[in-house]
């Protein structure tokens, strides 16, 4: 089942792609500047066509299958989106054409920028992060910025609690603050009690994902919020899990500071095994001078006759640019195509169905596994993937024998403070067949667990490869198709 | 809606869940703002939003019914068919960043090997997965070279004739770093067009990275061996930007030096679609793999011994390091770098080299043809690539406003970053452009002159 790599597959001389030959008169190429050679495969388009198919064949998709990973919103990818985003008059647009040019373009970004203000309660949106994390650093540079402009530079110190996605404490150290953990209580929520010993004149202020890595709703969240606030401090959402708050409740609304959106999760753009994501930041009232730029205002009123101007404006106070031009537009497209075909009731239905999904899972598995939070849930769940009458089991061998009867596994060893997590979101996009599919094999696998762990831990065994020798890829680094000193341009 | 629930099928889970109504799994939602009222415009079907995007999409002037000779960062080159069937697949379109190796392997396996051919193409040693587009990875590059000093180097050096938004962006990115300067930019001197030279009397003790870009900014060639040997004998890091299709015509960074060579991918094989999705090229040499930013792929084996790929040396990552890694990125470019891929294998070494040497004439044609035009200049006064600085006669806006009439995208006005550049329209010329596309451009320009 080994593909050959493309450097395998290449043979000197073979015809690659053709392109015409000059209708210009040729000037002299800059001797001197002139590359020898470069290593690349030499392969015909056929065997490019069919050493990609072959290679994607060994991947599983949510077009497979059920794809539970908890807080990655693995759910279907509408195919319209992809039409959408492959419109000529969208594709193929510079983005330094005159504004004139692409009024539709602008149109399109200035709703999206409203819809996802409106959606989470915020004043304002910039579009222009690239994803999670950019959004973070966004965030975190705009709550820097505001306290600067009030001449309060005392505040270093952001606090993450201890179930935050690993993304939260690097940004903030990226951004030059100081990391400080907040515990989570035995019910699941911010230790209120320890959060008051923390919050002084040196907190700049909290990340928060809510609902939270354990998939709850967190019950201490407004008193979190409100001492975050009366010691000065900022409050930033983490959005990865927005999908179970579309239409029943609104981040800004709870107090929320700036957020950023995951239109990879919460909006249907697909993942492409790694990206491209994007995300959008939303801010609060107080914050909208500093928002990145640019971002798209109405210029000019329009009238009966004439259709408004939309024009790109740099925010007054703004932190900067963070990436080029204006952000993950192919993203925008399809993030506004699936918003459109919601409506206000369509995505209350999105959060409302898949957090009945989550809740059903937990209820079929709680027989057999470990709930070590165990509350109704929002649209995700944690489970404990270890036994003690199955001592020899853990996590990841539940993890690999799933494999075996074809599903993906949920997210394993996260959030830290769960034992051998399982962290399992199956979306609203899963039937109930799905479903019961899903929690048929997981229940199978427990009773394995029990009856034949070897079977677990030899797992998986019907898979492309058998399980990967991690440390040797790490000691031995091999990080391309040949060995660099071997190499010569 | 893509909700796949019956009514019955909702009354068998809550009764499952031992819930009456659906409302009832909210209660830890603070009532007074549950379920609020969201003013968004009602739902459409799959028909009616595609009419709306159809029409939105018309009202754009695509650059495929336009002659552009736009670049500043982002290409209009053609796009193989392939690559676009390639990433429709929903095996590499629907799935998650590859954490389960064993059932990732197509992904792992095409990152492996866009990481080979970018460090091929760059003369680096290791590539990561992907970055999210030139400017990001320039700025990763830096706070690269920060923590790599420890903190105690705290200047960039970087050429005015480096992206101006690459700049900016690393000026958003280091503003968290107490002392940190970025500095060469400011064109103390006056002229925004001065040789790379003049970057060499910045370099100091204090320098943690030097940043040129290759062509640069303006198109221009230039040899960076010097400042390269300033930035090590100084002890900073040498950062190359890069164009990654003259890199099929020219001689890789490396040759001078670099350290660490980013860029943008767009230019193989994707779409200019407004700004993005593009790729960040972001590749070193092996002494400094450790402190990459972003993903790596390596070959290893599984337990019977079959070849494999796994992400490694994830212990520099956020999910592992947390406050202590390397960068925060998570997801980053992978179906971008896929298409990429794609492309680079379709083109191979001779196929990139035809394009490159494409663009290169045909822009060299254009200039010369320009130069001709009364009271047109080519002012770029350095070997060029496909980019070139032709001076104009009144203000580039007016010009560009003209040329729309024949439905030509004009070059970008360098006047709006470079002050001492008014008047000034930075020219880019692909293969996809043609003799007569160049003869149309030269009759317009001298048209909107005498208008």
């Amino acid at each position: 089942m080994t593909e050959p790599t493309l450097y395998e597959l290449s043979s000197q001389g073979r015809p690659g792609f053709r392109f015409p030959q000059p209708d210009v008169p040729l000037t002299p190429l800059p001797e001197g500047f002139l590359r020898k050679d470069l290593n690349f495969p030499e392969v015909a388009e056929v065997d490019v066509i069919r050493h990609f198919t072959r290679l994607s064949r060994l991947n599983y998709s949510i077009d497979q299958g059920i794809y539970p990973l908890g807080s990655c919103t693995m759910k279907y990818n509408p195919r319209i989106n992809e039409a959408a985003a492959r419109l000529p008059g969208f594709a193929h647009l510079h983005p330094l054409q005159p504004v004139e040019t692409v009024q539709g373009a602008l149109e399109l970004m200035y709703e999206l920028q409203s819809w996802l203000a409106e959606i989470a309660g915020f004043a304002a949106v910039s579009l222009q992060p690239a994803a999670g994390a950019h959004g973070e650093l966004t965030g975190i540079l705009i709550m820097r910025a505001y306290h600067q402009s009030r001449g309060d530079s005392a505040r270093t110190r952001v606090l993450i609690p201890d179930s935050a996605h690993g993304t939260n404490p690097a940004t903030s150290a990226m951004s030059g603050f100081q990391v400080v953990n907040v515990p989570t209580d035995a019910a699941g929520n911010i230790d209120l009690a320890v959060l008051r010993t923390l919050c002084d004149a040196t907190t700049a202020g909290i990340m928060i994902t809510n609902p939270n890595t354990l998939g709850l709703f967190d019950q201490n969240l407004l008193d979190a919020i409100a001492l975050v606030h009366q010691a000065g401090g900022l409050v930033y959402g983490d959005g990865a899990n927005l999908n179970a708050l579309l239409g029943v409740a609104r981040p800004g609304d709870l107090g929320i500071d700036v957020m950023h959106f995951n239109l990879h999760k919460t909006f249907s753009t697909p993942h492409g095994g790694g990206g491209p994501g994007s995300g959008p930041v939303g801010v609060a009232k107080h914050l909208v001078d500093f928002l990145p730029g640019p971002i798209v205002e109405i210029v000019e009123e329009g009238d009966e006759d004439m259709p408004p101007l939309f024009g790109l404006v740099q925010p007054k106070k703004s932190i900067g640019r963070v990436k080029t031009f204006f952000g993950h537009f192919g993203m925008f497209v399809r993030a506004y195509t699936y918003i459109s075909m919601h409506g206000p009731e369509g995505l209350r239905a999105v959060a409302e169905n898949a957090v009945l999904n989550a809740n059903y899972l937990l209820a079929r598995l709680r027989s057999a596994y470990k709930v070590p939070y165990d509350r109704t849930c929002m649209h995700e769940f944690v489970l404990e993937g270890r036994w003690e009458d199955a001592p020899e089991v853990i996590a990841l061998d539940i993890s690999k024998r799933l494999m075996d009867y074809g599903v993906h596994p949920p997210t394993n060893y996260f959030p830290l403070i769960v034992h051998d997590a399982l962290m399992i979101e199956p979306t609203e996009t899963e039937s109930l067949q799905s479903l019961d599919a899903f929690a048929d094999v997981l229940l199978k696998v427990a009773d394995e667990a029990h009856q034949s762990p070897q079977l677990l831990k030899d797992a998986p065994h019907n898979t492309p490869i058998r399980r990967v020798d991690e440390v040797k890829a790490a000691r031995d680094l091999v990080l391309c198709c040949w060995v660099p000193e071997a190499e010569s341009n | 809606m893509f909700v796949p629930h019956s009514d019955l099928d909702r009354e068998v889970m809550l009764k499952a869940i031992g819930a009456k109504r659906l409302e009832d799994l909210f209660t830890d939602v603070p009532k007074h703002l549950r379920f609020p009222k969201l003013d968004l415009p009602p739902a459409q079907t799959e028909m009616e939003v595609l009419a709306t995007l159809n029409e939105m999409a018309m009202s754009n002037l695509s650059v495929r019914d336009a002659i552009c000779f736009l670049g500043g960062g982002a290409y209009h080159h053609y796009i193989p068919a392939a690559v676009d069937a390639i990433i429709q697949r929903g095996e590499f379109l629907t799935a998650y960043t590859p954490y389960q190796p064993e059932v990732s392997q197509g992904t792992l396996q095409a990152i492996f090997e866009y990481q080979s051919m970018i460090a091929a193409l760059t003369g680096m040693d290791v590539s990561n997965a992907s970055h999210y587009d030139g400017a990001t990875a320039a700025a990763e590059a830096v706070v690269m070279a920060y923590h790599n000093f420890r903190g105690k180097r705290c200047t960039a050096v970087v050429s005015q004739a480096l992206h101006p938004q690459y700049r900016q962006v690393i000026r958003t990115y280091t503003q968290g770093y107490p002392g940190f300067n970025v500095i060469g930019d400011e064109n103390t001197a006056g002229d925004p067009l001065a040789e790379p030279e003049s970057l060499l009397p910045l370099i100091t003790s204090d320098t943690a990275i030097v940043m040129v870009q290759y062509p640069d900014y303006f198109g221009r060639i230039y040899d960076y061996t010097k400042i390269g040997e300033a930035a090590h004998a100084a002890g900073a890091l040498f950062c190359v930007a890069v164009n990654p299709i003259a890199l099929g015509l020219l001689k890789p960074p490396s040759d001078f030096g670099a350290d660490i060579v980013v860029g943008e991918g767009q230019p193989l094989g994707i779409p200019l679609s407004f700004g993005g999705p593009y790729l960040g090229i972001l590749a070193t040499r092996k002494e400094y793999v450790r402190k990459l930013a972003g993903r790596l792929v390596g070959e290893t084996i599984d337990s019977e011994g079959k070849r494999a790929y796994v992400l490694t040396l994830t212990a520099r990552e956020q999910h592992i390091r947390r406050e202590k890694a390397t960068s925060n990125i998570c997801t980053n470019q992978g179906l971008v770098a896929l298409a990429s891929t794609v492309y680079m294998s379709l083109l191979g070494r001779q196929g990139l080299r035809q394009v490159a040497e494409l663009c290169y004439h045909k822009a060299h044609h254009a200039a010369d043809r320009i130069a001709q035009i009364p009271g047109f200049s080519v002012c770029s006064g350095a070997p060029f690539f496909h980019e070139f600085i032709v001076c104009c006669p009144k203000p580039v806006e007016e010009i560009n406003d003209y040329l729309l009439n024949y439905n030509i995208l004009g070059g970008y006005d360098l006047g709006q970053d470079y002050p001492g550049l008014e008047n000034h329209m930075l020219v880019a010329v692909t293969e996809l452009i043609s003799a007569e596309d160049i003869d149309a451009f030269c009759e317009a320009l001298e048209e909107a002159v005498n208008d």
